[in-house]
């Protein structure tokens, strides 16, 4: 699965032209990546809305504009493989396949939420998904992310290990470090770079000198490249080299995802940096679930069916919402649990 | 089906704003993403996005208008395809900033859809159940306080040999990583090298560069890989040469090993030892003497731990590496060489938070850790020449603190001294004598003193260093002040 059975699609750097000849293959790949993205998208929109209600608190970053990175790269992985990433998170959990309710309470602060409502927005996880975090200090995902890496090689048991960050975290020593001894060990871990063009409000040009982000790894000899990420199917076809890669006991491999996030970096951000123009193009000429959607209905798709997949979505994230404020808060004790854990 | 649209909270702090200006107008059409309106907000002036789609009924405030509360409504929208979804409008009557959800309902469709989470929280409510009675009994007491119950003499393990500190701490890594596949130790210069201070002599060629790793000189990167490596239930030994370089690593030390337990509600443990010389060696100068200490016992999520003898070392080594939390194990570079009886019973570990009585006495107690107790050693046999009988207590842990133990002493001899190596401020003897005068006060006959390093950086030269570290004459100087004799 992981070996590029779907490499015949010459899709690598388009933007929006269609290889019409895969297309019918594809339709099963498409017609899940449409439902995912528009889950992710549909998710993200109501945990903007709850934030409005003041139902959502502190920091809450969206990740609505991006979904075509997370939902491709995981379609590359098998059970067992592990993903951590930075608190732009939300779109990785439901890829993962951790449940919208629980991902949605915890951003309510409520018992029902994957922590119980200790961790918030940032910080959610699920050993039995695979899902690793998480975290709000940028860049330290990176080096725990080798560290899942380094435990599987540490145990043989061929799995691997994505390692999600932006282009602001590409800047961080600590990301050098780990491709040092991502590369020394040769250990399973795909880094993948979700460059969307700004690091908070500085952009990649005014923050990083690397004009090619996907060679960051060169020095070690990391094998990288740049991937169109607002195409779901180029995002998959080299998240499968990069997993065979890893699988096959080679080392570390990078994937910089050229991507574009629509929302403001967290809630209160005005978003000035940037133009509404260069926001409304990105929307209505690169969007990925748009691109899927015609894809979909150029392969014979109908509208219906599309329309059947929106309600499901709609309705999930529907119930989502009502779970997250209807389940409770957590009880005052939990304020000194899972602290440390309990011995004898 | 209509949709009222709310004036939207857009930062963590606004309860109001300004709505500068309308950028739709009635009977427009708007879908997601759409920018409605400019809001000024307590930080910034705001582009507020369309989140349901439909035609614009009514604007309900118009432009211009200042203090409008978050959740007010604003206009009003056309249903469009929102009958799916609830429109935020909905909620709206609940929906004021800190009003609780009416009466909580566990929605019971779509079970299959989401049984994974559900499932999820009820694995985390047994802990949950666990746990509580601990944590109710803690908030009565002293934060760090300790369940333990009053101090039992220490267990008598038999026979006993002369053994270094070295060796005890390569012996317990050694016992553990025999008996656990998933133990291994990493570090700079810890395989090959056979150890910067020859802790691991000999690991590499019983364990292999498998389970003894030398790692480059990246003490953020590798220690951020091996909580990474622990997250996944292995557990890591971390070699830190000295702990003056952990600093660089101190943010996967705190941030990541001791807080995602807490931040993932139970899920995620991270079993894991940090270990390397902490403190003054000599003549090294001010960035590589500092004792960290009070830094990591000031920390919720670590256990911190600091063994001055032989048979502190080996027995709480090996109780560090089966523990399922977080440790920082803080040894004594001038301690390595040392030579102390230390027991030689195969099963022989010493548990956590549990403080040792040295040496027993009357008249003062003195609390110190780590090479300082030698120096309470000494200064409690030049008290006894005085006619003096000094009680000296070896905190063996730090945190959590075994607090009993002092206050037994403390209402016994009613003077405290406490001994470090650590600057004074906000150090360990700072919290000692807080939680005597909180639980003991009425038992003090004198203010507690404090013996601990100058205020200053290390200095190199042989004569200053000399001054800055604490001396025998100080402590014995400390315990007559308190016992005034």
């Amino acid at each position: 699965m992981a070996n590029g059975t779907e490499s015949a699609v010459k899709r690598r750097g388009g933007n929006g032209t269609q290889a019409a000849p895969a297309a019918g293959h594809n339709q099963g790949i498409l017609a899940r990546a449409y439902r995912e993205m528009l889950l992710i998208r549909r998710f993200e929109e109501k945990a903007g809305q709850l934030y409005g209600m003041g139902l959502i608190g502190g920091f809450c970053h969206l990740y609505i504009g991006q979904e075509a990175v997370v939902v491709g790269m995981q379609m590359t992985l098998q059970d067992g493989d592990q993903v951590i990433t930075s608190y732009r998170d939300h779109g990785h959990m439901l890829a993962t396949g951790m449940e919208a309710r629980g991902v949605m309470a915890e951003l309510t602060g409520r018992i029902g939420g994957y922590s119980k409502g200790k961790g918030g927005s940032m910080h959610m996880f699920s050993r039995e998904k695979g899902f690793y975090g998480g975290h709000g200090i940028v860049g330290a995902q990176v080096s725990l992310g080798i560290g899942l890496a380094f435990a599987n090689w540490y145990r043989e048991n061929g799995q691997v290990s994505l390692a999600y960050f932006g282009e602001g975290a590409s800047n961080q020593g600590q990301v050098y470090e780990s491709f040092n001894l991502a590369a020394l060990l040769k250990l399973p871990c795909v880094f993948v770079i979700e460059n969307n063009r700004y690091g908070m409000g500085t952009s990649v040009e005014r923050a990083s000198a690397s004009r090619n982000l996907s060679q960051n790894g060169a020095p070690w000899g990391i094998p990288g490249e740049q991937v169109d990420g607002m195409d779901v199917l180029a995002v998959k076809e080299a998240g499968e080299r990069a997993v065979a890669h890893c699988r096959e006991g080679k080392g570390p491999y990078l994937l910089e995802m050229l991507t574009y996030r629509y929302r403001g970096h967290s809630m209160s951000d005005p978003a000035k940096y940037r133009t509404r123009d260069e926001v409304q193009k990105m929307r209505e000429q690169s969007d990925c679930i748009e691109q899927v959607r015609k894809l979909l209905l150029e392969g014979g798709r109908a509208e219906a069916d599309l329309k059947a997949v929106d309600d499901e979505v709609k309705a999930i994230v529907a119930d989502a919402a009502e779970f997250a404020q209807s389940s409770p808060e957590p009880d005052e004790s939990e304020l000194w649990t899972d602290i440390l854990v309990e011995t004898r | 089906m209509g949709a009222t649209i709310l004036m939207p909270a857009l930062s963590p702090t606004m309860t109001e704003g300004k709505l500068s200006r309308w950028l739709k107008k009635e009977g427009d059409e708007v879908k997601s993403g759409d920018v409605l309106a400019e809001i000024e907000t307590d930080k910034a002036t705001m582009e507020v996005e369309a989140v349901d789609e439909g035609k614009i009924t009514k604007l309900l405030v118009p432009e211009g208008t200042e203090g409008v509360q978050v959740n007010a409504a604003i206009a009003e929208l056309d249903g469009g395809d929102g009958s799916a979804a609830p429109a935020s409008g909905n909620a709206a009557p609940a929906a004021e900033q800190g009003s609780k959800p009416a009466a909580p309902q566990q929605p019971e469709s779509n079970a299959t859809q989401h049984g994974g989470a559900t499932g999820q929280v009820a694995k985390g409510a047994e802990d949950h159940a666990q746990v509580a009675a601990k944590g109710a009994e803690e908030r009565e007491g002293v934060s760090a306080r300790p369940a333990a119950p009053a101090a039992e003499p220490e267990k008598d393990w038999g026979e006993t040999k002369p053994t270094t500190v070295r060796e005890a701490l390569r012996d317990a890594m050694s016992i553990e990583m025999r008996a656990d596949k998933d133990v291994f130790l990493m570090g700079e210069e810890v395989a090959q090298y056979q150890g910067a201070y020859k802790i691991s002599q000999g690991m590499l060629d019983e364990f292999g560069p498998k389970r003894v790793l030398d790692m480059p000189i990246t003490e953020h990167g590798f220690t951020g890989m091996a909580v990474g490596a622990a997250l996944t239930g292995l557990k890591p030994i971390v070699e830190f040469m000295t702990f003056n370089f952990a600093m660089q690593a101190i943010d996967h030390i705190i941030n990541s090993a001791a807080k995602t337990l807490y931040m993932s509600g139970g899920q995620l443990g991270c079993p894991i030892v940090f270990r390397g010389a902490n403190g003054a060696a000599a003549r090294v100068a001010a960035q590589h003497s500092q004792d960290y200490t009070s830094w990591y016992a000031h920390v919720p999520g670590l256990k911190v731990i600091a063994p001055w003898s032989s048979a502190d070392a080996k027995g709480l080594m090996r109780a560090a590496i089966r523990d399922p939390n977080p440790i920082i194990f803080l040894e004594n570079e001038i301690l390595y060489g040392q030579t102390f009886d230390c027991p030689v019973a195969e099963d022989f570990i010493l548990p956590i938070g549990k403080a040792k009585v040295e040496r027993p006495g009357t008249d003062v107690t003195i609390v110190s850790y780590s090479i300082m107790v030698g120096l309470a050693m000494q200064a409690a046999a030049e008290l006894e020449k005085a006619g003096i009988s000094a009680e000296v207590i070896n905190l063996r842990t730090i945190r959590p603190l075994d607090i009993d133990t002092v206050l037994d002493s403390v209402r016994k001899t009613n003077r405290l001294v406490t001994v470090e190596e650590g600057w004074a401020f906000a150090n360990i003897g700072a919290e000692v004598a807080m939680q005597v005068i909180e639980e003991a006060f009425d038992y003090l006959d004198a203010p507690p003193a404090r013996v601990a390093g100058l205020d200053v950086p290390m200095p190199y030269a042989a004569n200053l260093e000399k001054l800055a570290l604490p001396t025998v004459a100080q402590v014995v100087g400390a315990a007559r002040k308190v016992t005034y004799k």
